[in-house]
């Protein structure tokens, strides 16, 4: 989905706010935000990319003003109801208050019908595709072409693992992009490398 | 039942609810809570990643491992990493190309290797800029790096993970192990730093 989330190459968010050896954590509550999302995949309650794909079904106004670790108990509340574990009523009784949150998920989908294996040199194309629901593809790369550096080993296909449909695992690729065709006279000289899953490429001919 | 005009539960009410239902399932989360603490402090620190490149600076058929099967070379030093991160790629700095590593979509790190990521890379301003404006984003953090600097950005998108190898300094060839990695930090494994 085109989501909040999708942040790479949004402007107007200003300077870093860096500090050397900055902190992780600034509050014992965003350890245990971190420790009982990690808690909820480890007992099997939702995966890595159930959990993702909750964050970016948080609404956008409530993604931009929430903090990393509200975004991570989001995902984490809404999952729970998601599975049956607790109502969103209980949930809010449980709390004393009103508990936001994520939106409904829309449909998963499976792995392209036409995926075809790469090997590095390839020229590929990412595919002009919108998804309704979860995908692992940052939006700039959409129809960009690029090319094949390596390949990585297969891993569940998150357009489907986010949804709990069954799908055949898939390799990624490290496709090398060149900042400037990513945003033509709008961004400065890089090379961009971005992990891309199979089902999102095609051979650029 | 709670309306639109119910005030939002505060930040501690709404974990403690969601640790009463984690509770109430059996999944123990006070217990993991303290164990997840103590990894994150006392395990998933930089001094790993450091670890590493300190050995590939000085052992060259270590370095080899370290930039063709990260996770091997991960294996023979004696750390770890969680099983769904089945690919680790280190990135070797030089004179000419600078490596740096980001995650536009969320946050993912190698996090049991250079430490959970620090506050910035998980905002907002870090995510959507450094893709775009990589040099001027470094230069802002402290680092204005050769205009003839190839700059490669990696996008952690998918389960592969990466490192940056940072160069060894120049006059540091008297120095014991412990005090070579004591110059690596999350930083420079990131990229947002050179040493």
């Amino acid at each position: 989905m085109d989501g909040m989330h999708d942040l790479g190459g949004k402007q107007g968010f200003g300077p870093v706010k860096h500090r050397r050896d900055a902190a992780v954590f600034h509050a014992d509550w965003e350890v245990r935000a971190n420790a009982l999302y990690s808690l909820a995949v480890k007992c099997g309650v939702f995966n890595m990319d159930e959990y993702r794909h909750a964050i970016e079904r948080m609404t956008p106004q409530h993604y931009l003003s929430a903090s990393y670790y509200e975004r991570s108990l989001t995902s984490l509340a809404t999952l729970c109801v998601e599975k049956g574990l607790v109502t969103a009523d209980e949930l809010a009784q449980l709390a004393g208050g009103a508990y936001p949150l994520a939106m409904p998920s829309a449909l998963g989908r499976h792995n392209h019908a036409n995926r075809v294996a790469f090997v590095p040199g390839d020229l590929v194309r990412v595919r002009d595709e919108h998804v309704a629901g979860h995908v692992r593809m940052p939006g700039y790369i959409r129809g960009k072409h690029g090319v094949v550096i390596s390949q990585s080993p297969v891993y569940p296909f998150p357009d489907a693992h986010a949804h709990g449909l069954r799908a055949q695992d898939e390799p990624t690729y490290d496709v090398r992009f060149e900042a400037n065709h990513l945003w033509p006279q709008g961004a400065e000289d890089a090379q961009v490398h971005v992990a891309v899953f199979e089902s999102y490429l095609e051979r650029l001919t | 039942m709670t309306t639109d005009t119910t005030p939002i539960a505060s930040i501690e009410q709404r974990l403690d609810a969601i640790q009463t239902v984690l509770h109430r399932h059996g999944m123990q989360p006070a217990e993991f809570i303290h164990t997840f603490d103590e990894l994150a402090h006392e395990h998933w620190v930089p001094a790993n990643g450091a670890k590493l490149v300190t050995r590939a600076w000085t052992d060259p058929v270590f370095k080899q491992l370290l930039l063709t099967d990260g996770v091997a070379a991960v294996r023979e030093e004696g750390l770890s990493m969680p099983p769904h991160h089945r690919h680790f790629v280190v990135l070797e700095n030089t004179d000419d190309i600078h490596n740096v590593i980001c995650c536009t979509l969320c946050s993912c790190t190698a996090f049991t290797i250079i430490g959970l990521p620090p506050d910035w890379y998980k905002d907002l301003a870090y995510r959507s800029r450094v893709v775009r404006e990589a040099r001027t984003v470094l230069r802002e953090m402290g680092l204005d790096l050769p205009a003839h600097t190839q700059i490669r950005v990696w996008d952690t998108t998918a389960d592969t993970r990466y490192m940056v190898m940072p160069q060894r300094p120049a006059g540091t060839d008297g120095l014991s192990t412990d005090q070579l990695a004591a110059l690596i930090s999350k930083d420079a494994l990131i990229g947002v730093a050179r040493i």
